[in-house]
Order: structure tokens, then C-alpha cells, then sequence
């Protein structure tokens, strides 16, 4: 990853949000990804998602892997702290820095090969243990850095650039997630900013562990003829399931939300995720529907996408362990500490 | 009856049972006792990596001179699984006496004429007196423990004492346990001549002393030390410190009105996830830890080696067991020196912290801390199955009211607004240590983490100057960390002597009893205690300042001999190994007679 700074440049009547801060103080370096990768396309959105969430840079923390995909955090909001940790494990990673500092925002970037094969179990159990973050899964069924080895996602009968077929049938992230009792997971298309955007703030505010599988067609080694993750595959072959957007607390809820087949998430925060059914078969908030409509649809070489399922009400790692409200890294070492009497008392029971 | 010298508080007493016959809380009775007689007392476990059914031992050494060692002899066995009863008779030392539950017969050609052998009917006793069969089962090694007050000439008023602490509200069992001792003392008195010439007696005061696990004192030691996450996954014989933590913090750290906790404890889905949550937690500015043993440092090498390049404090605690691979999980030895030392992959290294009981495990805990995050690195305790999951007796543990956590260089909100500039990894004091933030505070603070290259302002890149830069700075800290780390422990010998005995952790009481018994051949030897790796400027001088040095350790390779080596290279050639790693702790007396043959065929 080759760094490489932007140079902000502040112009005349640029807006700014309720931090007063400009879009141009959500990005970070200039990215050193391929010409048209879908990755970037991702980044956008943060940027523009995080800057209209009025999020303080330093209250974001920005995990990864290792990966095309898990270069992403250097791009956005350089005033957050970013860990590229190691190659499938950025899971445990986010796990422990939600556990030490529970009040941080978690964007967690992975990719498919990242998160279904070296990294699936820690994939598995941070969704079990539901930790409080955005877990964006970049996926294009492919293999960037080491050029052009299928992924765990790749579909069964697709083809690689060198004309290899896929044999072995794929990981569906989405169906995966919820079979593992995800609390909220989403698909978007990276060409689809104008969906992807609002699915990430509906994440960023979920109070739980949020999935995104976000198809990012990789423009050197899978966006031919034969690929099943290419820009015009996935744009002929998307199927929307559900429209999300966020409305944070005291926010307007304008009639038009209403309008269709509408159904309001209200969080714990007071935010409200408005959830407007594009299909009306589509029910977000019970497993056996969800996955019973993926698989129809995947039958009919269909990507669904939308928020495809959300249970707020899952407890969190931290409401699962009863932590305090308190920051475990703020607590004062006089809070931690017993003390010389109570060392002496329960040693009386050592005699 | 066979000629039996007086031992009088100094005797070893094994017990061999079938576990899950309930016979811990006998052994416990048994250690307590002693240790309330003011005797010095260790009891070591032998026990099977199974649930219920196989065969299991319980050592108590008594020694009126302080001796915590395994010795190598048995004084009196009881041998309570037919199963194992061959073999328990054959270890029976000349002249020691065997106890037997009579109640069945026993072969004929299982005699020895060396010992005395007593025959008890354990079973018989106990099932005239007690109803349900499971109870027969409980109450048979309790009945025992009456049996051995008898011969042992245990204070019985003290065990009375004992049974009503630990059944405080449930007088039913005190009065059944109660019962059933006396049934086995009353039997012992009346068919035996009681005590044995092997006897305790009351001696001096241990009011000042505790009865401790190592792992239980390391997990109190992370409560201590301000520890806040803990991440593991469970496994033998680390097990019992996250229990250990689990337990002290859920006493101490829980609001009583709320139940909120001030912890956070994860059981992660493998060692690899563990060693991440604590790489995690720790960037963000918690304390945390991992229990774990050698199989674990296996699978965490990976994160390891991140946490040494991207410099994020963490601490291991690393309860050593018998390897390669999975080897045997019940067993102890000192066999991942090497390996914690060097663990991960390209040009890493690590300290170590070496306890050699207890009371270590508790003050180097705390310490293992204040260094990971002073230095910036990881930091291993290297303890293992036998300070870990033993009884040790160890003076009180003490607590100084003025210790404040050292969290090393961390830059917070108001240092970065005197800055104009933040840069991650760049040596401003010259110790190779440099300045951290943390994530939440500050966006001025605001890096990027990364295990891949990167020069000192934390960048990634692929120049060469600026990679080896940051390698080479590393070293520069590596050099800081030898003054920080805990010094080595000096014995002079009485004598002055060219010889030296080299050992650490574990092996430390076979080596203390080991040089008196030397000392009466006239071997006199000076002893250096190493307590971490690197090394001390001392431990480099000890081994010039002597011809001959001891390397005493419990692995097959002499891994603490080749780290000095690596270290002292001059010095290689009089380094002489003494080693034992059949998974037993080292008995004294393997240290007593590798060193007279060295000095016999040198002689």
C-alpha cells in the first residue's frame, strides 16, 4: 500500500455538516488501487455517509485485513486511527478495541478472500458475538494482490480471465450471515452509490454487529465476459429487495417515506432506519423468509440486494458481558484495583 | 517390620487414587493440615488428561528445612487404585510404609520385604457406616485421611477445623466427613502403633505464609495490575488463571447496585482470535491479556510478530505443558523458552519473564504489564503446569499502596496541542521507545497501524533505508529493555568456587536443595536465578566469572543453554546441561546427581 497524501483544498461554499467540517476532512490518501476498481467507488460512500452522519474523525476507528480490499481505511477520514492488522483476522482485532473502548465507531473493511476462507471463522464469531461494528465485505470473487485466483464467493460455472472454470459452488456472504444469527446485514453494489449510502448509515447506527456484502467488480482480473462480479453482470442481474435509509434522532420523518410499502426500525439511539419494501414478497426481519427468497432468487442467477435482514434487539457483545457503561479504558486504576486490604482479607482463606 | 529411620516433618506421602473419586478434597485436607502445623508443605497433582476413571497421584513433601522440591522418594504411599498398586509398591522407598485398602486381598506376589505394608479396609468401614454408594465412594478417601492422621500423628482438632471452614453452612457434612475420619483414625489406633517412626509434628508459626496455585496468584496479579480485557481460549493447564481472573474480578469489580462489570472477559473461538482481542484492546488503550499454553503460542505466533513490528503493548502468559504438539497436556515442563523468545516469523524478539512460584507469578504479572507498555511490544510469563496448578506454600502476598500503572509513552490531547507535528514511530528520547495515541482522543494523534513496512512516521513503504531504519531502532529498544526487566537472583556459595548453577522458573527448589546436598560432598557451587530474558549485564558476568556452569532446566534441548549461548557465545563450552523433561517436576535428586558425576568423571 503506497501512501500517498491528498492535498485539501478548501473551496469557496463548500458545505458543512453539523461538525462544520467539509466532506474534503472525511478522506484520507490518495488510493493506489486500479483505475476503476469498485473498492473506490466503496470509499466514496464512506466518506460521503460518515461526513453526513456528522461522525468525529477520532471517535472512527478504521479496521482491516489484508487485501486489496483491506487498503480501503487509509482512504478515508485521516483523522481516525486505522489498523491494517493481518490477513483474516481484523475481526479479533475489532473485537478487542470495541471491548476496550465501547463508545468508538467500528468500520471494519474485509474481502471475500479475507473473510471466507483465511478469515471465515473469525467472520463467523464476531457475528455471534455480535460486536458493535460496520463489517463492509468488499467482494469480487477474486484474488487482487496474488492475480487472478478464484475466491470462496466465485459462482459455480463462472470464469476466470484465463478462462479457468469454477468448479466448487460459493460462499453466500449474505445467507451465510444470517444462518449465523447476524443482527443486521445488507448487499449493495458498488456502482449503486445512491443505495449503498444510506445502507451504510443504517449499519454505522445499528447497534450491533452490521454485515455488508458489497459486490466491487475487480477491473484487471474479473470484469470479462464469463464473470459473475463484473460491473455489467451485476448491473443486469441485481434485484432489489428493500430500500433503507437512515433518519438520526429528531430527524424528519417526511410523509413520502410512507409512501409504498413502508416499515420503520426505530434503534436504540432514536434513530429510525426506514425500510421501504421494493418487493413486497420481501419480509427483512425473519430469517427463514430472507433466506428462503435468496435462494429462489439465486436459482434464478439473481444478486439481491437491499437491507436483507435487521433484529435490533440482539444484545450486543457488551450487553452480552454486562459491561459498564464506561469506556474499559477509561476506568480509573482506582476503580481496578482492590487494594492492600482486601489482598490481606482474601488471602485469610489461603491459610 | 523392616528398620525405618525417624523422619520427623520431613517425609513424602504420595496418594494414588482414580480420579473423580472426589479424593482433591482429601489431598487438600491432608496439605492443610500440615500447613496449620506450621510445617512446610507443597502438594503436587499427577493427574490423567481425562475426566473420570483413570489414575491419579497427589505428592505432599513435608520438609522442616523449607525444601518445596520433589526429592525422588517416597515415605509413605497409600495406594488407593488397585489399578496402579504394582507400581505404586515398587516406588515405595526402603524402609517407607504402603497403606492398602484391605478389604479385598491382595496378591501374594505383590509383596516387598523393604517396606512396611498396612492393610485398611477402607470400603468395609465405609459401607457399614454410610448409606448411598456414591457417599461409600466420597467417604472411603476421607476415611483415609483419619487413617494417616492416626499413622502421621496429624493434629485431629486442626482437621476439625478445616472441615468446618469448608462446610461452613452445611453441618450435615461436616458431621458425616467427621465420621468417617474418625472411623479410619479409630482403626489405626487400635491396629497399628501409631505414629509411625515417619511422623509430622507442630512446629514453627505459618501465619505469614498462604497455600497458592501459580495460576490463581498470576490471575489475581492481572487484577492487580489494572487488567481490564481478557481473551483466551480454554486450555489445560492455563485454564484455572482466566478462571482465577474471572473469579477475583466478578468479587471485586462488579457494581453492587447495577452488576455492572468493569471487565471484560472473552472466549474467543481459538488462540488466534484471543491473541488478536488482546492486540486490539491494548492499541485502544486497555490492559489486556491471554492465558494460554505452548499450543497457543503456536497458533498466536502470527499476531505476535504484528505486535512486535507495529510496537502494540500485549502480555502472554504462557503456563508451559509437555510438547511437541499436543504431547501430554497434565504434564509440566520448561520446553517454550525458544519458542516465546523468538516467536513469529523474519527478525523478532521478545522478553520473558521467568517466576519461579507464586508469589512471582503475582508481582511479575503486574510487572509484565508495566513492560509491555513501557517498551511497546509484547511481553510473555513463562510459568508452567507445576507452579500453575499445584499447592505452593509462599509467604503472603503484599501489596504496595503507592504503585501506579506505568503506561509507557502515550500522548494524549494536550501533549499533541503543544506539537506541531505527531510521528508514530520516531525515537525522540534515544531508548528506541517511541510515543503512541490513542484512538477517541484526538484526531491530530490519528496513525495507521500496520504490519506491513513502514518507515517512522508510520507510513507504508518499500524503501530500503526507511524499513531498516525502523528494524534497527527496534534493536535500540531491545537494548532499553535489558535494564527494565526483573535482575537475576545472586547465591553465593559458603565457599568461593569456580562452579555455577545456572537455572529459572520451576527448576529453582530442586536447585536450592540440591546445592545444600552438594555442599555436604563438598561440591560447593554459586547459583544465578535468571528471572527474564534478555539478560541482565549480570547473568553475562556470572557465566565469565565461573569455569563450570549448571544449566538446570526441564526440556530435552537445553533451551535456556542455547539462549545464553546466542547471548554469551565466549562462554558456550562451559556450559554444562543438567536436564529433565519426562513431564514429572524435577526432583532434587536429578540435580544433585548430574552434578556430582560431572564433577566425579572431571575429577
Amino acid at each position: 500500500m503506497t501512501f500517498i497524501p491528498k492535498p485539501k483544498i478548501d473551496l469557496p461554499g463548500q458545505h458543512l455538516n453539523d461538525l462544520g467540517l467539509s466532506l474534503r476532512d472525511y478522506e484520507g490518501s490518495l488510493s493506489t488501487l486500479c483505475a476503476g476498481c469498485g473498492h473506490d467507488s466503496i470509499t466514496a460512500a464512506l466518506v460521503q455517509a460518515l461526513w453526513e452522519m456528522s461522525i468525529r474523525p477520532e471517535m472512527l476507528i478504521k479496521m482491516s485485513g489484508i487485501g486489496c480490499s483491506s487498503k480501503t481505511p487509509a482512504y478515508f477520514v485521516h483523522g481516525a486511527h486505522g489498523f491494517n492488522s493481518v490477513h483474516g483476522r481484523m475481526p479479533s482485532v475489532a473485537t478487542g478495541a470495541s471491548a476496550a473502548n465501547r463508545d468508538l465507531i467500528c468500520i471494519g473493511i474485509s474481502g471475500d478472500g479475507d473473510s471466507l476462507s483465511i478469515g471465515f471463522g473469525q467472520f463467523g464469531h464476531v457475528i455471534r458475538r455480535n460486536v458493535n461494528m460496520l463489517y463492509l465485505i468488499e467482494n469480487n470473487g477474486v484474488y487482487g494482490l496474488t492475480k487472478g485466483q478464484f475466491s470462496a464467493s466465485a459462482d459455480a460455472g463462472s470464469s476466470a480471465k484465463n478462462g479457468a472454470i469454477n468448479q466448487m459452488q460459493n460462499i453466500n456472504t449474505v445467507a451465510t450471515a444470517i444462518s449465523m444469527g447476524v443482527s443486521f446485514v445488507g448487499r449493495a453494489f458498488s456502482g449503486d452509490r445512491e443505495q449503498l449510502v444510506p445502507l451504510i448509515k443504517a449499519a454505522i447506527a445499528h447497534p450491533g454487529c452490521a454485515v455488508l456484502d458489497v459486490v466491487s467488480p475487480c477491473v484487471t482480473f474479473n470484469d470479462h465476459e464469463g464473470s459473475t462480479k463484473s460491473y455489467a453482470y451485476t448491473r443486469k442481474h441485481k434485484k432489489l429487495a428493500t430500500e433503507a435509509d437512515l433518519i438520526p434522532p429528531r430527524g424528519e420523518i417526511k410523509a413520502s417515506y410512507y409512501a409504498g410499502d413502508t416499515h420503520p426500525v426505530r434503534l436504540h439511539d432514536g434513530s429510525t432506519i426506514i425500510l421501504k419494501k421494493a418487493d413486497p414478497d420481501y419480509d427483512p426481519t425473519r430469517r427463514n423468509n430472507a433466506l428462503a427468497y435468496l435462494e429462489r432468487h439465486r436459482r434464478r442467477g439473481q444478486i439481491v440486494t437491499g437491507l436483507l435482514f435487521i433484529d435490533q434487539n440482539v444484545p450486543d457483545m457488551h450487553i452480552q458481558s454486562r459491561t459498564v457503561s464506561t469506556p474499559l479504558k477509561d476506568l480509573e486504576y482506582r476503580d481496578l484495583n482492590p487494594g492492600g486490604a482486601a489482598l490481606a482479607e482474601l488471602q485469610r482463606g489461603m491459610k | 517390620m523392616p528398620a525405618t529411620q525417624s523422619r520427623v516433618n520431613d517425609f513424602v506421602l504420595k496418594i494414588a487414587t482414580v480420579n473423580g473419586t472426589g479424593s482433591a478434597s482429601a489431598n487438600g485436607l491432608l496439605l492443610k493440615a500440615l500447613f496449620r502445623m506450621g510445617v512446610p508443605v507443597t502438594g503436587k497433582n499427577l493427574f490423567p488428561s481425562n475426566i473420570q476413571g483413570l489414575p491419579t497421584w497427589y505428592e505432599i513433601r513435608a520438609n522442616k528445612d523449607g525444601y518445596m522440591s520433589r526429592t525422588g522418594r517416597v515415605d509413605v504411599m497409600v495406594a488407593m487404585n488397585a489399578q496402579t498398586y504394582e507400581k505404586d509398591l515398587n516406588e515405595v522407598s526402603p524402609g517407607g510404609f504402603l497403606i492398602f485398602d484391605s478389604t479385598w486381598p491382595r496378591q501374594d506376589i505383590l509383596q516387598r520385604d523393604d517396606i512396611t505394608v498396612l492393610g485398611v479396609p477402607l470400603a468395609k468401614l465405609c459401607n457399614e457406616n454410610f448409606e448411598v454408594a456414591r457417599i461409600r465412594i466420597l467417604m472411603k478417601n476421607v476415611a483415609c485421611v483419619g487413617v494417616l492422621a492416626a499413622l502421621l500423628n496429624l493434629d485431629i482438632s486442626v482437621i476439625r477445623g478445616l472441615l468446618q471452614e469448608t462446610f461452613a453452612n452445611k453441618r450435615k457434612l461436616v458431621d458425616s466427613n467427621l465420621k468417617a475420619i474418625m472411623l479410619g483414625y479409630d482403626y489405626a489406633r487400635e491396629n497399628f502403633t501409631c505414629p509411625l517412626p515417619v511422623h509430622a509434628e507442630t512446629m514453627g508459626d505459618n501465619s505469614r505464609n498462604i497455600m497458592i496455585t501459580g495460576n490463581e496468584a498470576a490471575g489475581l496479579g492481572c487484577v492487580y495490575a489494572g487488567a481490564t480485557v481478557g481473551a483466551w481460549y480454554p486450555i489445560t493447564p492455563s485454564t484455572s488463571l482466566m478462571d482465577a481472573f474471572s473469579g477475583y474480578c466478578e468479587r471485586f469489580r462488579v457494581d453492587p447496585e447495577t452488576g455492572d462489570k468493569r471487565f471484560c472477559i472473552i472466549q474467543a473461538e481459538d488462540e488466534l482470535a484471543a491473541a488478536g482481542i488482546v492486540l486490539g484492546a491494548n492499541w485502544t488503550g486497555a490492559r489486556a491479556f491471554t492465558p494460554t499454553s505452548g499450543p497457543g503460542i503456536s497458533l498466536m505466533s502470527e499476531f505476535i510478530g504484528l505486535a512486535y513490528y507495529a510496537e502494540i503493548p500485549s502480555v502472554f502468559i504462557d503456563v508451559q505443558r509437555v510438547g511437541p504438539s499436543t504431547g501430554m497436556p497434565t504434564r509440566t515442563q520448561q520446553c517454550d523458552l525458544m519458542l516465546c523468545a523468538y516467536a513469529s516469523h523474519g527478525d523478532t524478539k521478545h522478553p520473558l519473564l521467568l517466576p519461579a512460584n507464586p508469589k512471582e507469578c503475582f508481582e511479575m504479572a503486574v510487572r509484565a504489564f508495566d513492560l509491555a507498555e513501557r517498551l511497546q511490544t509484547p511481553v510473555f510469563m513463562l510459568s508452567d503446569l507445576d507452579i500453575g496448578m499445584n499447592d505452593w506454600m509462599v509467604p503472603e502476598l503484599t501489596w504496595d499502596e503507592t504503585y501506579r500503572p506505568d503506561r509507557g509513552k502515550v500522548l494524549g490531547p494536550e501533549e499533541l496541542a503543544r506539537m506541531d507535528r505527531f510521528i508514530r514511530y520516531l525515537d525522540v528520547d534515544g531508548d528506541g521507545i517511541t510515543y503512541r495515541t490513542l484512538p477517541g482522543e484526538d484526531p491530530k494523534g490519528a496513525y495507521f497501524t500496520r504490519g506491513s513496512g513502514h518507515d517512522r512516521y508510520g507510513a507504508y513503504t518499500e524503501n530500503s533505508d526507511a524499513y531498516q531504519d525502523v528494524l534497527d531502532r527496534l534493536l535500540v529498544k531491545w537494548e532499553t529493555a535489558k535494564n527494565l526487566v526483573p535482575d537475576a537472583v545472586l547465591s553465593k556459595a559458603e565457599e568461593a568456587t569456580r562452579l555455577g548453577i545456572v537455572a529459572y522458573g520451576s527448576s529453582d527448589g530442586a536447585v536450592i536443595e540440591a546445592r545444600d546436598r552438594l555442599a555436604e560432598q563438598g561440591i560447593h557451587a554459586d547459583y544465578l536465578r535468571i528471572r527474564a530474558f534478555p539478560f541482565s549485564a549480570e547473568v553475562v558476568e556470572f557465566l565469565h566469572d565461573h569455569d563450570t556452569i549448571f544449566v538446570v532446566e526441564q526440556n530435552r534441548d537445553a533451551q535456556m543453554r542455547s539462549l545464553l549461548t546466542l547471548e554469551s557465545a565466549d562462554t558456550a563450552n562451559r556450559l554444562v546441561p543438567i536436564l529433565h523433561y519426562n513431564g514429572m517436576p524435577i526432583p532434587s535428586e536429578c540435580v544433585v546427581k548430574g552434578i556430582s558425576a560431572h564433577q566425579e568423571a572431571a575429577a
